[in-house]
């Protein structure tokens, strides 16, 4: 029925922050690359300073693919799933790198370590009894060279912490060694930042510009950042954010080898009775076509990758591509960001036209950067404020119960009180466990009939106790600042669907615990390579991009590297 | 933004000097309540003046979801949430009931329904409990209707707290969206709260000076790189522009 199509050497499923990554070592090794991406094309003139279009009606992340399939989400099996009112990411050549927030981290070296570190520390019995977690099968020093490449290459600016382990005094005294410093400068630091700043070095703790994958100043051809005030949600329009569609894909069309695809719905991936991958077939419009390649990259993020593996039966895969094993699915998380702390100051923040990656970060309280003896939980949060405000945001501010929420008094409240007001965020260590998993909902389907991804997940009482650490952490931070009034929110209940979401394909040597190899090729299919936070085993306690666009290149250097051995 | 009169200067240069926007508006919702509760017969009572003016007002706004009776209870409704007073005009004057009725013919076409029914709610708890339309009553009269919607009191008749809950946050998204969605009047929301305005870029000598920055009264779309407008110079000038249609 599939129109075939002319052989390539590699497909591409997803031109967004890990598939547009990959496609530049591909074509660099000189591969023949087609991108299948299911949105289309944008420009800086999309990108208006609107809060209405970007925050209030999710412009342009409803566009066309994605709202179709919004994954159910439940807390365990004892609920009903629910469809949410928006699904976290885009489609658009460039994906979700388009509007995010930019923060380039890199995991610290414990992420990747967290089973043996903790036991070496302080036994294995901390290790909670229902996590399925492991150690990575790489370390940070593996990764690292892939971390420079991207930081490089995307353009990332940020301040070192640690260069060939000299302790640098204006960035993360807890990261990782790296080989050299970031290509540039941290982001500008606000009246705000500065204070909380301040009031960090009085309790003691090294304050530090976080990374962002916004140029500080001109980076190669694009300026640095205009500093207006609408990155939240909203795409560049000066192209300061360094999105895939304005730095590696525009590089890889350059080469003539990659073909970029847009609207194209992928269908299902298709296999041999070797159980080799032999192509793809996709929608555009009300055609479907046949794509034959010796590899195929899977790269369209941890619910679309799982599902349409889950998808894509045949003989040989009767449970999905590459699921005899029954880990697709498995080992699913998404981030613990939420629990945020509240404040109001006594005076103007002066917060209008920051960005929330001009944020100032607090890593003492992260991961094992400090001592857990004597406390109930492993892990830990990486305390971030930073400078952002819309007008119609700041008008909805907590009244702090001082006021009702509607009249003249609350007219008077927010008048007074809308640019005195700071929310924080709080990334937190968040573990895999036996009962959290993705599958394919019974009932909900998109409009072509095929199910959605069925969220079953909850955070457990490692998260919900670092949490309320961090929450006390945060306050103090506020108090020492100047803060008056504080509220915090709840500790947090299901793992709904998140940009932040890890797991379903995750990468490990055990091929009966983990559905990709160390370089992100499938157990089952060798030519089968999956990109994305979907193979990370553990979150860490800061934004994934920057180590799913390093996991992405190396996957795709490894290919290039191996290709006869991988593509037969 | 002297060149962007508001509908109240053109109407009231149409009708009287004298008449404020407030008393005018009163006057319309008047009529507007005489016609639902007489029938078509007080067409004819339509004060004559007006009849004869309206064919010189340049249409700014329409009803193009809501009906007359629901705007103005919505008008006065949402004026109760964000009232007109000393400190500067609210709701009203930011028309806020504007950005809402054209919201939902597409963006919030999903909440039109609810609000059919709780408006129409909140006029009959008020013809009920008051003897008179909602739009009519004094303002701590609508203050004790609005507290019995938000408490759910026993006898309102449908869609309390959460019907109340919708149009909070609708009002505060009009009251201080971009003009160009039809609310925002004249920028008096982003000035009750200090909000500078857009703008394309932002120094740290500007950000320092917070409240005290000049505003810079201007639409994204008075940008003429985000509009649909061909790009180049001199296709928009700023500050010429009417902000909502």
């Amino acid at each position: 029925m599939a129109t075939e199509l002319p052989r390539t050497d590699v497909i591409v499923i997803g031109l967004g922050a890990v598939g547009g990554v990959a496609v530049l070592p591909l074509v660099n090794a000189g591969l023949n690359v087609i991108g299948l991406e299911a949105g289309g094309w944008f420009s800086t003139r999309d990108f208006a300073p609107d809060e209405v279009r970007n925050n209030l009606r999710d412009w342009p992340q409803q566009v066309p693919k994605a709202k179709s399939e919004i994954p159910t989400s439940r807390a365990n099996i004892n609920f009903a799933a629910n469809q949410g009112g928006g699904h976290p990411m885009m489609n658009g050549v460039g994906g979700t790198s388009l509007h995010y927030w930019a923060q380039s981290w890199r995991l610290n070296p414990w992420d990747f370590k967290t089973v043996s570190e903790t036991t070496n520390r302080y036994g294995a019995h901390r290790v909670p009894a229902d996590s399925t977690v492991e150690d990575w099968p790489i370390s940070y020093e593996d990764l690292e060279p892939y971390y420079d490449r991207v930081e490089y290459v995307l353009g990332v600016s940020g301040n070192a912490g640690n260069i060939d382990g000299k302790i640098q005094p204006r960035g993360n005294p807890f990261e990782g060694p790296r080989s050299r410093a970031y290509p540039m400068p941290g982001l500008r630091s606000s009246g705000f930042t500065d204070l909380m700043s301040e009031a960090a070095k009085h309790l003691g703790w090294q304050p530090f510009q976080g990374p962002a994958a916004i140029n500080s100043e001109v980076y190669g051809d694009r300026p640095g950042c205009f500093y207006h005030g609408f990155c939240d949600r909203g795409g560049c329009h000066v192209a300061a954010k360094s999105s895939t569609a304005v730095t590696t894909i525009p590089e890889a069309m350059k080469s003539g080898l990659l073909k970029v695809v847009t609207h194209a719905r992928v269908l299902k991936i298709l296999n041999d009775a070797d159980g080799r991958v032999t192509g793809v077939e996709y929608l555009v419009g009300n055609q479907v076509l046949f794509q034959p390649a010796d590899v195929v990259l899977l790269a369209s993020h941890t619910y679309e990758n799982t599902r349409l593996l889950l998808l894509s039966t045949s003989r040989e895969f009767p449970a999905g591509l590459g699921n005899n094993s029954g880990q697709v699915g498995q080992h699913y998380l998404s981030h613990h960001q939420g629990a945020p702390v509240t404040a109001l100051f006594p005076r103007n923040l002066n917060n209008w036209y920051g960005l929330p990656a001009q944020g100032v970060a607090i890593d003492e309280w992260a991961d094992d950067n400090f001592d857990h003896s004597n406390l109930n939980f492993i892990g830990g949060g990486n305390l971030w404020v930073h400078t952002d405000r819309k007008p119609i945001s700041a008008a909805k501010m907590t009244t702090f119960d001082l006021v009702p929420n509607w009249g003249a008094k609350w007219k008077a409240f927010i008048s007074e009180n809308a640019d005195r007001t700071n929310s924080s965020y709080i990334q937190k260590t968040t573990l895999p466990y036996r009962g959290n998993y993705l599958d394919l909902d019974p009932q909900v389907k998109d409009k072509l009939g095929f199910p959605v991804i069925r969220i079953t997940a909850e955070h457990r009482e490692n998260e919900l106790r670092i949490a309320a650490f961090t929450q006390d952490r945060m306050e103090e931070w506020y108090r020492a600042a100047g803060a008056t009034q504080i509220i915090r929110a709840g500790l947090g209940g299901a793992m709904g669907p998140s940009t932040h979401a890890y797991g379903g394909t995750r990468m490990g040597d055990d091929p009966a615990s983990n559905v990709t190899d160390r370089f992100g090729f499938s157990h089952e299919s060798p030519n089968l390579g999956i990109l994305g936070s979907s193979v990370m085993g553990t979150s860490g306690a800061r934004n994934p991009t920057l180590t799913a666009q390093a996991l992405a290149w190396r996957t795709a250097e490894h290919l290039a590297e191996n290709w006869d051995t991988i593509a037969g | 933004m002297s060149n962007n009169k508001t509908r109240a200067d053109e109407v009231g240069s149409g009708v009287s000097p004298s008449l404020s926007r407030r008393e005018l508006l009163k006057g319309v919702g008047l009529t507007g309540a005489a016609l639902m509760t007489a029938g078509s017969s007080s067409l004819s009572a339509q004060p004559a003046n007006v009849v004869a003016s309206a064919a010189r007002i340049r249409v700014t706004e329409a009803f193009e979801t809501l009906t007359a009776i629901e705007s103005s209870t919505l008008d006065a409704f949402a004026s109760r949430i964000l009232p007109s007073d000393d400190l500067g005009p609210g709701a009203h004057e930011a028309r806020a009931v504007h950005y809402i009725d054209r919201a939902l013919a597409g963006a919030l076409a999903a909440s039109r329904e609810q609000y059919s029914v709780g408006l129409a709610a909140l006029e009959s708890y008020s013809t009920q409990t008051k003897g008179k339309s909602f739009h009519l009553l004094s303002a701590s009269e609508q203050d004790d209707i609005i507290d019995a919607m938000t408490q759910n009191a026993t006898g309102y008749p449908a869609l309390g707290a959460g019907f109340f809950n919708t149009v909070r946050n609708h009002t505060i998204d009009g009251t201080f969206s971009d003009p160009y969605y039809g609310g925002n009047r004249d920028f008096v929301g982003w000035d009750l709260i200090g909000y500078p305005g857009v703008r394309i870029m932002s120094t740290p000598q500007e950000i320092s000076m917070g409240r005290d920055l000049a505003p810079s009264r201007q639409s994204a779309y008075d940008m003429p790189a985000h509009t649909k407008d061909p790009v180049g110079p001199g296709s928009s000038s700023k500050g010429d522009t009417a902000h909502g249609h």
